[in-house]
């Protein structure tokens, strides 16, 4: 399979702080990647980085072989990139219908279109159908500011697929969610993952989880990756187990 | 409430209001309809409704910041002022005014990309007293403190509007256009954007939401309601001098959009109701208007962030759940 998401040396630091020490590593079509790592190692900024949403000292990001370094968020969404934030990113005066909506929106026909067109932009069949597979359908007129947190957490990551994004990043899509409703996450991600080939990089703490969902690993430890590989060899790794157990 | 429903309110408001100043005596309605002052305070309120509509775009449904909007209306006064005495068509100048204040607008945005919240009104703010001052100084344009004299009320397709309700019943057609424009933008797609730009421009950005462009474009859609609110503005009081495109009057409005309910459509024209009306009813009290004005900002701040039309709408919404 070719590489879908290309991460090259990438650097970062924060005055004195080097948060990101040159990591590289690839994403094929229809992986799910995860990335874990002790608090402070870089995932996030690592993540922020990919995504446009820092500039990185050193490093360059390709996207399907294009460079996409620094890209401003709104143009790599663009080009088929999603994400998920570690805190809940809805819109809370919009319903949930609505939220689906927008996700979509800009994706489809021109700007002067959309104002001139229908209200829904067009996506209004693509929000029911995400609604019926995150099982929403019945909060759809409901304000996304009312809803569980678990159920923001899905419509959260029902927005990143409005878009028909090819690659999405979560930033722990799993915290804070109840049990029931992580195994429901879980399972609407890989049969999204499976139908339709979406590729995942998952950040994320929750080990069994992350174990379950993805099928290779990154660990992060002070800005570097110390380990790669399936699941089960990276839970034995003894670089991982020091770098989460300390010295 | 549907779209049709909506519709059918505004057609209705649109029928009376345009009945407002008719003698409806000789129809069989004992209502002698409103005079020459009421009408004028009426049309004072449209003019003041369509500025208030653009500070809403901006402040209501954006989530920016502007202290600048009096500023608009002053260049939109000033431009249909001079060129309308110059022999341009009314029609021209109004829209150059709504055109000159878009592209203002835009300039004015740009901080908005860098700024926020209290630094963003501060950076509008300073753009109002250079505005102020240029009204003020430089005179061999804009008369100084003396300001522009006579200008006249405009002729429509060759219907002359010299008469105040011919007037009133063409800023109540306009103001009718640009209230259908402005919801049309606000439940469309764009609408929908600019809500996201409030409530989370990170998300919106990383959901492909061009976050600076849907910018630019409040603070220029916004300012064009300034400016061509102020183009009716001038031929509406046929004198115009710096005073009402201070500092104050643009405060004025940021607290109009308060008090009626940002964020809500009829905010603005409830808003601007209040400004207007108000002093007229507490003439009586003198200055004491401000006061009364100023605890009535306070108590709706503390207890009804909503505004008016904000606080109507929760108690709809419980009386229909009970």
């Amino acid at each position: 399979m070719t590489a879908l998401l290309e991460v090259r040396d990438i650097e970062k630091s924060f005055g004195g702080v080097r948060a990101v020490c040159g990591v590289s590593f690839d994403v094929r079509e229809g992986e799910i990647l995860g990335v874990i790592g002790p608090n402070g190692s870089g995932k996030s900024t690592l993540f922020n980085c990919i995504l446009g949403q820092l500039v990185p000292d050193r490093g360059t990001v390709r996207v399907n072989g294009r460079n996409v370094t620094a890209l401003r968020p709104s143009r790599l969404n663009r080009l088929g990139v999603s994400r998920t934030f570690q805190l809940l990113q809805v819109f809370p005066e919009l319903t949930a219908r609505e939220n689906l909506i927008l996700a979509g929106q800009e994706h489809r026909g021109s700007r002067l279109a959309r104002l001139f067109g229908a209200r829904d932009a067009g996506m209004g069949a693509e929000a029911d159908r995400m609604l019926d597979f995150f099982r929403l359908r019945r909060l759809e007129d409901e304000k996304a500011g009312s809803l569980s947190y678990g159920q923001q957490k899905l419509l959260d990551a029902a927005m990143a697929f409005m878009s028909g994004s090819r690659l999405v990043l979560l930033d722990e899509p799993a915290g804070g969610v109840n049990l029931t409703m992580l195994a429901d996450l879980r399972e609407r991600l890989e049969a999204i993952n499976r139908e339709t080939g979406v590729t995942f990089v998952v950040i994320e703490h929750n080990m069994e989880f992350v174990m379950a969902l993805c099928s290779r690993l990154i660990v992060l430890a002070e800005g570097r990756i110390i380990a790669e590989g399936p699941p089960a060899e990276v839970r034995r790794d003894p670089a991982v187990i020091e770098a989460y157990l300390g010295h | 409430m549907s779209t049709s429903t909506s519709l059918l309110i505004g057609l209705l408001l649109l029928v009376l209001l345009a009945l407002a100043p008719v003698d409806l005596n000789d129809f069989g309605v004992p209502y002698p309809g409103l005079r020459r002052y009421g009408t004028y305070i009426l049309t004072l309120w449209l003019v003041t409704a369509i500025a208030a509509m653009g500070v809403n775009l901006i402040v209501g449904y954006a989530g920016q910041e502007t202290l600048a909007q009096a500023a608009f209306v002053g260049i939109g006064a000033y431009l249909t002022a001079i060129v309308t005495k110059a022999g341009v068509p009314f029609g021209v100048a109004f829209a150059a005014s709504g055109l000159l204040t878009f592209v203002i607008g835009i300039a004015l945005g740009f901080p908005a990309l860098r700024v926020q919240k209290h630094y963003l009104a501060f950076v509008t703010l300073a753009f109002t007293v250079l505005c102020w001052l240029v009204f003020r100084n430089e005179q061999w344009i804009t008369g100084g403190v003396m300001g522009i004299r006579d200008i006249e009320r405009p002729t429509f397709l060759g219907w002359p509007l010299r008469n105040h309700i011919r007037f009133y019943w063409f800023v109540l057609a306009i103001t009718a256009i640009m209230t259908f424009v402005l919801w049309w933008i606000v439940r469309s797609p764009w609408g929908r954007a600019f809500t996201a730009l409030r409530e989370n421009p990170l998300r919106a950005e990383s959901l492909g939401i061009d976050v600076r462009l849907y910018t630019l474009l409040t603070f220029a859609l916004g300012s064009a309601y300034g400016g061509m609110a102020g183009s009716l503005y001038a031929p509406l009081v046929e004198f115009i001098d710096p005073s009402p495109f201070a500092l104050g009057p643009s405060l004025l409005f940021m607290l109009m959009v308060v008090i009626g309910g940002s964020g809500t459509f009829l905010g603005p024209f409830v808003g601007a109701g209040i400004a207007v009306l108000l002093p007229e009813w507490l003439r009586a009290w003198e200055t004491w208007y401000l006061l009364i004005y100023a605890v009535l900002v306070m108590v709706m701040m503390a207890f009804f962030p909503g505004g008016i039309v904000g606080l109507l709408s929760r108690l709809v919404a419980r009386k229909a759940r009970s």
